[in-house]
């Protein structure tokens, strides 16, 4: 289905790529001025951030990816003129069982609902698969994230865990699901997208 | 007031580094030991990098952190550790724990560390409630979480790697609201 010559970081509209360092922090910076965003992204509270803090964070990151080697971080631009979209990581991998945690966010509110977080799914998790080899992904949400919970359902997740009431947010709880995705699940679902792609 | 570092059969301590470090380095010559406490790779540390890592952890007093050693009642001997991560802003609590000494294995040793685990974590940390994980090959410590009150959540599909075989991971949890009941049951 894939091959070696079909590009790993692009699709139709975005491609991944690494940390622009000079301009990215200011970006961000807005994006975590909109508290959506940030109970979509995190369970951590939720607070804005300056630019300042957040290139702090990009060099922290960049020291963790080289030292602990088990995460692999994305910026996601567009690639019709590299403007700043999102953020997109494989995190926590367990070398040896073949497991790793994917996260994704696209960041400005306008660029959501447009179809970006497919085509990043799709990137990710060819990545993870055909490029890392893991064996199977999981991707954590809360129930209140419908938007994720229905592209991970697109993507032939299943639904494996439900950590009753582990977040508290607007004076209530809230239930943590857990999805999971075997390579073999997505290696079936990649061929059968893209023979209806084809047609 | 309850007793909140003494059960039944154990009682929470914490060792001196020296003292701990000459368990440990017993402990993890018993790979069954590690597999079953853990998903990582078994590793062979030095008695001098243990002692170097507990005294280390155990100066760490923050608010998230709680790791206790644990010792039986009748001979006060050290027969293994419990630890316990706390997210303070969801009240969450995430608890590991492993019997070293094997002689102590399915004696009702584990029930009783996690009785109490689960006392201090709802009644001194106040959470709302408690996690953990168990790998499918460990039956033992399933059961033993399931007689504490745990309800099994979820399994991540053959997400360990093993003897070249694969296993789920077991999600467990306990509400306050469900611990509580227990404990009002155990009165009547």
């Amino acid at each position: 289905m894939f091959d070696i010559q079909t590009q790993l970081f692009e699709s139709q509209d975005l491609h991944l790529g690494p940390i622009d360092h000079e301009k990215d922090a200011e970006i961000e910076s807005k994006w975590t001025h909109d508290s959506d965003f940030m109970r979509m992204m995190e369970t951590t509270p939720a607070r804005p951030m300056s630019a300042a803090m957040i290139k702090k964070q990009y060099e922290k990151l960049e020291k963790q990816v080289e030292e602990e080697k088990n995460l692999f971080h994305f910026m996601i631009r567009a690639r019709a003129d590299d403007r700043l979209i999102g953020k997109a990581a494989i995190q926590w991998i367990e070398w040896t069982n073949g497991n790793g945690w994917i996260r994704l966010g696209i960041g400005a509110a306008e660029d959501r609902r447009k179809g970006y977080g497919t085509q990043v799914l799709r990137m990710l998790l060819r990545f993870a698969f055909a490029e890392l080899n893991l064996f199977r992904v999981t991707a954590i949400v809360p129930e209140y994230n419908e938007a994720a919970i229905a592209l991970l359902q697109k993507f032939g997740f299943a639904q494996e865990v439900c950590r009753r009431k582990s977040l508290e947010r607007d004076g209530r709880r809230w239930d943590l699901y857990v999805f999971g995705l075997l390579n073999d699940e997505w290696r079936m679902s990649a061929t059968k997208t893209q023979v209806q792609e084809e047609r | 007031m309850n007793d909140l570092f003494r059960g039944e059969l154990v009682r929470f301590a914490l060792e001196e580094p020296e003292t701990y470090a000459r368990a440990e380095v017993r402990w993890q010559r018993d790979s069954e030991f590690h597999r079953l406490a853990d998903g990582d790779p078994a590793r062979l540390h030095s008695e001098k990098a243990i002692k170097e890592w507990f005294a280390k952890r155990t100066e760490d007093t923050a608010p998230e952190r709680y790791a206790f050693s644990v010792r039986t009642l009748a001979e006060d001997k050290l027969i293994g550790f419990l630890g316990m991560w706390v997210d303070l802003i969801h009240s969450e609590a995430w608890v590991g724990l492993g019997i070293g000494e094997r002689e102590f294995w399915s004696k009702g040793y584990g029930t009783d560390m996690m009785k109490l685990c689960l006392q201090y974590a709802f009644t001194e940390l106040c959470m709302e409630r408690v996690s953990l994980g168990v790998h499918e090959y460990n039956p033992r410590a399933l059961r033993s979480y399931e007689k504490c009150g745990f309800r099994l959540e979820g399994r991540t599909r053959q997400d360990v790697l093993r003897e070249g075989k694969r296993y789920d991971s077991l999600w467990m949890g306990i509400l306050r609201e469900e611990w509580l009941e227990m404990q009002n049951g155990d009165r009547t």
